[in-house]
């Protein structure tokens, strides 16, 4: 960063393209309001000058993160450029700030010690320079490998930090046990002193790499999970409800009443100034939701519990379903519990849904449905399936599948495995496609909200560049 | 201290004393993107999870520039007649009735461009922010909760400070307000939204900081009650609950446990007044399964921690 003004300007471009390389969308206009932002923030404060750049540019948590991965590699890389430029022989100057006499006096026992001083009151410059102290220390033992990995390796073990791993099991922190984050933070210093040194040794950068995937993914926990499937839904929720009526395409074919308006026209005189219209019920969708629950979806079972839970919180008119060999109604579960876990265990251990086999029967559940439930399918019935089609080899009886799909207004079908796989081994998904309105992969939350989209746009016909359709014939 | 609402500020420095002045702890990026903000003329998007003082950041920053606030609280099915302007029927009819009864000879029906001006039209929140003529905050609270059309509309605002009003045509801003956005992040806004802003997404504030905020809040608690206060506070937030306690709430178990004369925070002062910060009877349970036994240990004096730890739970 040492570059004048104008280099400047090329490395932020630069940076600006690699961001967009990582798939963070930048607009140009966002271009120019970093340089407009950069104008009056002293580029010369590192973490003003970051900031800066952070809220002009990434504009969501998650692009904040790739930002952040990003603007440290970039912005590393670009200095480490210029020292190669400017001190070709110089390799030295930097370590040698150090007095020697420091360096000799520590031991290691010293070293990890003042490390975990530095760890705990999180002193990034002392941790530099302990980053770098270390590194030497295990370079005289000539311990170094040269590689970046396993010198971190053994340095770490070298020191014996650990993050706080002795707690005891009630959970009390014990005196000295250090902050997980902390650590990577100074284990992050200790990578970057290592590469420098190993582009100073060879005199070269290594060529940039992409993020990897692993570092790109927010961070996750099951229950947040959970919650993402609600927000999903609820939004599908507000979606459904405001379906027909947007504001202006709407008032065509209302119905004036003439009552209210003649009312509302004493306000102004007589003029019938405001027309009342008539209020138009929004259609209150019925639900139909059939969730296959046996061992062959064992892994997604738990994500389609919880749409199920979700769709129960947003809808009134919904009645639920689980199957394997037979289908059980459960409606009344999601009904008397709140709690998520506590559903699951009641529908696995009281749903009575596996016969004799436990393998999945999707013609008797078909079967079974239609005689149960087919009088009340009506026009506003929507029938949404969640299952992977795997019959075991019965038979599919599409005709009776057929029939509920008739019946109901729109029948959806998510599969939980990827679209890859449909129609292998026992997957009898073709057999069932004709019928539905819409069928998805579905494993992922992002998948659902796919759904959720077009489902609520009213337009299945129209297929997105994601959630594909297949209408009948199109797999014959 | 208190800038005047005309002059932008000097540096990010001097934000964040001016909002400290506000009772508004900022932090290094908080500060600095509401200095950008006043710089650039640029909206801020600032986005968090709920109570964690992103409104109070508006309301702050109109304490500390001395301008007026104007806030448009968004729902659902939010329109351009309650947010921009509408006109006003009736009074419009009366200049009709009224004109048409002074002219009794009949000479010239009123005119469009008499009943159409600026005197009958009827400002809201955003008409009002950009035809006040001292400048102002203009808050828009919530922008994730209204529809997809209402946030295009939004867009001429944003980017020009104009409106347009058929009618009449444009109407342009006397004064640059300067203009926050809030989200809870229910829904994704669209990118042409997010483009026109500034991005700023306020987390929970560092333990540091927070027990700074508590203390300023509840200037009598102590600070090493605020210290435990704010530990506790950090567990419960760590738990998946559903709603995690805000800072206001923190500042109102601080001011509570004031009252209640606690100097400790033990078992017993917890559970009497959890309602404070857990507003759910889901998350009752959770916490008092999962906080109260910890509690016990940690607050022991002596060193009896594991044993009694393991006791109460």
């Amino acid at each position: 960063m040492t570059g004048a003004p104008s280099g400047m300007a090329e490395q932020i471009l630069a940076f600006c393209e690699e961001l967009r390389s990582e798939e963070v969308a930048i607009g140009t206009s966002e271009i120019q309001d970093a340089f407009h932002a950069l104008e009056i923030v002293p580029w010369t404060s590192p973490v003003d000058f970051k900031e800066a750049l952070a809220t002009t540019i990434a504009k969501s948590p998650k692009d904040r993160e790739i930002f952040d991965l990003v603007f440290d590699r970039h912005f590393f890389r670009a200095t480490e450029e210029a020292a190669l430029e400017y001190t070709p022989e110089g390799a030295e100057g930097r370590s040698a700030s150090l007095s020697d006499q420091i360096r000799d006096e520590l031991s290691m026992e010293a070293l990890a010690d003042a490390i975990r001083k530095a760890i705990a009151e999180g002193d990034e410059s002392a941790m530099n320079e302990l980053a770098r102290l270390a590194i030497e220390a295990f370079g005289r033992q000539g311990e170094s490998s040269g590689v970046v990995g396993v010198d971190m390796q053994r340095i770490r073990r070298g020191l014996g930090l650990s993050p706080s791993a002795d707690t005891g099991g009630d959970g009390e922190p014990n005196g000295d046990a250090i902050d997980r984050d902390q650590i990577a933070r100074f284990e992050r210093q200790l990578r970057r002193e290592l590469q420098r040194q190993q582009i100073q040794r060879q005199g070269q950068l290594p060529p940039a790499r992409p993020l990897s995937e692993l570092n790109r993914a927010l961070p996750m926990r099951g229950a947040q999970d959970l919650a993402e499937v609600h927000k999903a839904v609820a939004q599908m929720k507000r979606r459904l409800a405001t379906l027909g009526h947007d504001p202006r395409g709407a008032r065509r074919g209302r119905t004036v009443d003439v009552r209210r308006t003649m009312r509302s026209s004493l306000e102004t005189g007589g003029v019938p100034l405001n027309l009342k219209y008539r209020p138009r019920r929004p259609r209150k969708p019925e639900i139909y939701v059939l969730c296959d629950v046996s061992t062959s979806v064992s892994s997604a079972s738990t994500f389609f519990l919880s749409v199920l839970h979700a769709l129960h919180d947003s809808f009134r008119k919904l009645r639920s379903f689980v199957f394997i060999e037979r289908i059980s109604e459960v409606t009344h579960v999601f009904e008397d519990e709140r709690d998520f876990t506590t559903i699951a265990e009641k529908i696995t251990s009281t749903g009575g849904v596996a016969d004799v086999s436990g393998y999945t029967d999707y013609g008797r559940v078909w079967n079974e449905f239609y005689a149960d439930v087919s009088s009340d399918l009506g026009p506003r019935s929507t029938v949404i399936v969640l299952g992977d089609a795997r019959t075991n080899g019965r038979p599919p009886a599409e005709d009776a599948f057929a029939r509920v799909a008739d019946r109901a207004n729109r029948t959806f079908w998510l599969n939980p495995e990827p679209e890859l796989y449909w129609n292998y081994g026992d997957s009898v998904m073709s057999a069932y496609t004709p019928f539905c309105d819409g069928a998805f992969e579905c494993w992922k939350t992002v998948h659902l909200e796919q759904f959720v989209d077009v489902v609520a746009s009213g337009k299945v016909e129209s297929t997105g560049f994601t959630a594909r359709k297949y209408t009948s014939g199109h797999r014959y | 201290m208190a800038a005047t609402p005309h002059s932008p500020p000097e540096s990010p420095e001097a934000v964040a004393d001016a909002l400290r002045d506000a009772a508004y702890l900022a932090d290094d990026s908080t500060a600095l993107i509401a200095f950008l903000a006043q710089r650039l003329g640029k909206p801020v998007l600032v986005e968090g999870p709920a109570g964690v003082g992103k409104t109070e950041l508006a309301k702050a920053l109109s304490r500390s520039t001395g301008r007026e606030l104007v806030r448009l609280q968004c729902y659902e099915g939010l329109d351009e007649a309650k947010a921009l302007y509408e006109w006003n029927y009736r009074k419009q009819l009366l200049q009709i009735q009224a004109t048409a009864s002074t002219r009794e000879d009949g000479s010239d029906p009123v005119g469009v461009g008499e009943i159409f001006t600026e005197e009958f039209l009827l400002e809201r929140p955003l008409m009002k922010a950009i035809a006040s003529p001292d400048p102002v905050v203009l808050l828009i609270d919530e922008i994730d909760k209204t529809d997809q059309e209402f946030e295009a509309m939004l867009l001429e605002l944003l980017s020009d400070f104009q409106i347009t009003i058929p009618e009449m045509g444009q109407i342009g801003a006397n004064t640059h307000p300067i203009v926050l956005l809030t989200s809870n992040n229910s829904r994704e806004l669209t990118e042409a939204l997010k483009r026109r802003c500034l991005y700023l997404w306020l987390d929970y504030p560092s333990r540091d900081r927070e027990i700074e905020i508590i203390r300023l809040h509840a200037p009598e608690i102590d600070a090493a009650l605020a210290g435990r206060l704010v530990d506790v506070i950090d567990m419960v937030r760590e738990l998946d609950l559903k709603k995690p306690p805000s800072i206001a709430e923190a500042i109102d178990w601080a001011r509570t446990l004031i009252l209640m004369g606690a100097d400790d925070i033990d078992e017993k002062t917890f559970r009497e007044s959890l309602s404070i910060i857990i507003k759910h009877r889901t998350d009752l349970d959770l916490v008092a399964e999962k906080i109260v036994p910890r509690l016990g240990g940690s607050a022991g004096p002596s060193g009896n921690g594991n044993g009694s730890a393991n006791g109460t739970g």
